[in-house]
């Protein structure tokens, strides 16, 4: 009984090594980063852009209630009056100068809740790495979107396919003040490129993801979930070889790129043994 | 000039001290027992200060009379990966077994409580969230209830059931970090990868509701930011079922090991009396017997309608405060089904035009909604006169907001008992007279976050 029980205690140090194997079956929850990267959700925080009317006017009005209300003071506006003959704004001033240093930035979106003309709103890109502290500091040439109402995309920002569709989910999110009776309603105007954007459905049960962006747990953490839980189709044999068409695909990319950039050098070094560099005089 | 010399060993003159002993530097420093009185070493070793001497700590066996030279003085930190941060321990050793620990702490202070003076209440919630960065929410939540006892406002019984789906999920969080980190101070770094795993779910559900990771201020004064995302039903659900399950093979992988036992077991032990009197809360309070839970003990939020167990432990010991932590999480896990499924529909913040801000299709509509809206947002809301002290459950223990309004929108003084600054001193009791080697996994049972420690 005794000397039994000993090694039935003994044989649970070979629980874990069982666990460690168990693993070897199951999808990799960690992901290609930056190749691959995880889907975001439309209330996440980016970095900031203004945004334009439909008909292209910018919403900034100058009021600076973004820049009181920043608990890390890294806005600067300044407001002027819009000149009559060709106004940049549909009120009596717009913001002039604008800035954000997103060196003190901690994306608190306390300005996108503030902005009376939903004109700051926030994208879903967060990463951006900056090389120098002046490009840490976006003017309005870089803030505003462009004339297609797209965010600019500047060269140290890592874009990807969808980051700009869901811009501004936070302030459609906070935008009804608490009261039930405002949910789901629409209660900003049209940006351009987008039209008015669809709310959340929140309590009011008119809800429509596909339309707000807005996805579940369980498509964004597929591999994380328990095997009963995971698709047939990602499951098991079937789920192995799914993952990996999908990882051949991105290396297939990958290596075009790489024979792409190959090709370049290769033509600029031929041109360069061709024609001598000249030497100044 | 003649000064204290340093120690002098080997006999031979070192230069004077004085200089450093004079500055904060030297008052942080674990003196050798030639330069420390006897009171001084007894309170060192004993690490209880508000016992009566010969009470619990049996200063007999306070070996005072041990020559300097048998004895070192390390340091462990500040940059030390295991201690959790920037804490940094000076650690009298016989051999490998501790005699003496001195916490110095200070290395992450960023004024924090200093900054919140500067603060509204409306932003306020962007500074207290960065304090304890493994329970964000747990600071949101004491700072926003303060405020509102200095309010008086009601709050409509959605707000509040978010608030508890929302600090209950981060308990469950904060102590799947806390199951990783342990399990990689003891070796065990598969357990950190699955701890981190696990985690990554409620951080995810999170970014979907808060727009972020960590540091939301999600939790205001007046209610929450947003309502629950669309579709939180399942997600909360697919999280209960996911870690629910993972515990068990946590279970598989730790708790029925024969080494990890050994290593935790009667390691680190602390007595309920000593518990109480270093005033030590949370996990390490109740691994002692002692069932001090504040959801249970002094009802906050509406926890009194819920259906939970208080997990307290027998021996006080790492072991133990490696199972309450590992229930709880099965806890949480009951309360949050519980939540979900009570979830009252219905506002969630106050309507109180003073502190919430308009709803944004009355702005355009109304010059009054316009005002408030102007009003709430640069120069915040006024908070009445008065001081108030509000302490909750967070997953170290008992956090406190202590607030005094001046009648402003701007806090006068804002102070938070960190359950993580109290149980650090429990480290010299925890650690005296165990391995070096077990120093680092008693550490990472007290859970320590520097963030809150310092402030
Ligand atoms: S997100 Fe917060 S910190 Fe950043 S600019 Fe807006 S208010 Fe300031
Ligand atoms: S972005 Fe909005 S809040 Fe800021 S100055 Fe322009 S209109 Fe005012």
């Amino acid at each position: 009984m005794g000397l039994l029980s000993d090694i039935r205690e003994d044989l649970k140090f070979f629980g874990g090594f069982k666990l460690t194997f168990e693993h070897l079956t199951r999808p990799r929850v960690t992901r290609q980063y930056p190749e691959e990267k995880k889907p975001k959700q439309p209330r996440q925080h980016g970095r900031h852009v203004l945004s334009r009317y439909e008909d292209g006017m910018e919403k900034c009005i100058g009021c600076e209630l973004c820049a009181g209300v920043c608990p890390a003071d890294c806005i600067y506006v300044r407001g002027l009056d819009n000149p009559p003959d060709h106004p940049v704004s549909p009120g009596e001033r717009y913001g002039y100068v604008y800035e954000i240093n997103y060196l003190r930035c901690i994306h608190c979106d306390l300005c996108v809740e503030a902005c009376p003309t939903e004109a700051i709103t926030e994208s879903k890109l967060f990463e951006f790495s900056f090389t120098n502290r002046a490009d840490a500091i976006y003017t309005k040439a870089e803030l505003l979107v462009g004339s297609d109402g797209r965010p600019q995309k500047l060269p140290w920002e890592d874009w990807r396919d969808g980051d700009d569709l869901h811009t501004s989910g936070w302030m459609r999110a906070t935008a009804p003040n608490g009261s039930a009776a405002y949910e789901g309603e629409v209660q900003w105007s049209g940006e351009l490129g987008y039209g008015v954007r669809p709310p959340e459905g929140g309590q009011s049960g008119r809800r429509d993801d596909a339309a707000t962006g807005t996805l579940a747990l369980r498509e964004v953490l597929e591999a994380h979930l328990l095997d009963e839980d995971i698709p047939l189709a990602h499951r098991g044999m079937r789920g192995r070889l799914w993952r990996a068409q999908l990882s051949a695909a991105r290396n297939r990319r990958k290596m075009a790129q790489a024979r792409e950039r190959f090709k370049d050098l290769r033509a600029a070094r031929t041109r360069d043994r061709r024609e001598p560099r000249q030497v100044r005089p | 000039m003649t000064g204290p010399t340093h120690d002098d060993v080997s006999g031979v003159r070192r230069a004077p001290r004085a200089s450093v002993a004079e500055t904060s530097e030297g008052a942080q420093e674990l003196a050798t027992r030639t330069r420390t009185p006897p009171a001084e070493l007894r309170r060192e070793a004993g690490a209880v200060l508000r016992i009566p001497e010969g009470g619990v700590v049996d200063t007999g066996d306070i070996d005072l009379e041990r020559p300097t030279d048998e004895t070192m003085i390390i340091n462990m930190g500040p940059q030390h990966p295991s201690t959790h941060g920037v804490l940094r321990l000076m650690l009298e050793l016989d051999g490998e077994t501790v005699l003496r620990t001195k916490p110095v702490i200070g290395y992450l202070h960023t004024g924090m409580e200093k900054t919140a003076e500067e603060l509204t209440y409306v932003q306020g919630g962007t500074n207290v969230t960065r304090m304890d960065y493994l329970s964000p929410l747990s600071n949101e939540l004491v700072f926003s209830m303060a405020t509102e006892a200095l309010l008086g406002v009601e709050l409509p019984p959605r707000s509040t059931w978010i608030r508890m789906l929302m600090a209950e999920l981060q308990r469950i969080s904060s102590h799947l970090m806390w199951m990783a980190t342990n399990g990689m101070d003891l070796g065990s770094t598969s357990m950190m990868i699955y701890g981190f795993r696990e985690r990554e779910m409620i951080l995810a559900f999170f970014e979907k509701t808060t727009g972020l990771r960590m540091n939301h201020n999600y939790i205001r004064p007046g209610g929450v930011a947003a309502d629950l995302p669309d579709g939180w039903e399942d997600d909360v659900d697919v999280i209960c079922e996911t870690i629910l399950r993972r515990t068990y093979e946590y279970d598989e992988l730790l708790t029925g090991q024969p080494i990890f036992r050994e290593r935790m077991e009667g390691v680190g032990s602390i007595s309920a009396e000593e518990a109480i009197a270093l005033s030590v809360t949370g996990p390490i309070l109740r691994s002692t017997g002692v069932p001090w839970d504040l959801r249970r003990s002094m009802p906050y939020l509406e926890y009194d309608k819920l259906d939970f167990d208080v997990i307290v432990g027998t021996f006080g010991d790492n072991f133990d405060r490696y199972a309450i932590r590992l229930n709880e999480i099965r806890e949480s896990i009951k309360l949050v089904r519980q939540i979900a499924e009570r979830m009252p529909p219905g506002d969630y913040r106050v309507q109180d035009r003073k502190v919430t801000p308009p709803p944004r299709a009355r702005i355009d509509e109304s010059m009054e909604a316009l005002i408030h809206h102007f009003k709430i947002f640069t120069e915040g809301f006024r908070v009445p006169e008065g001081e108030v002290y509000v302490a909750i459950e967070s997953p170290r223990g008992e956090i406190g907001c202590y607030l005094v309004s001046d009648g402003t929108s701007k806090p006068y003084r804002l102070h938070i008992r960190g359950p993580s600054f109290v149980n650090l001193q429990a480290v010299p009791a925890l650690l005296r007279g165990g391995l070096i080697a077990d120093a680092v996994a008693i550490i990472s049972s007290v859970d320590p976050v520097m963030g809150e420690v310092d402030r």
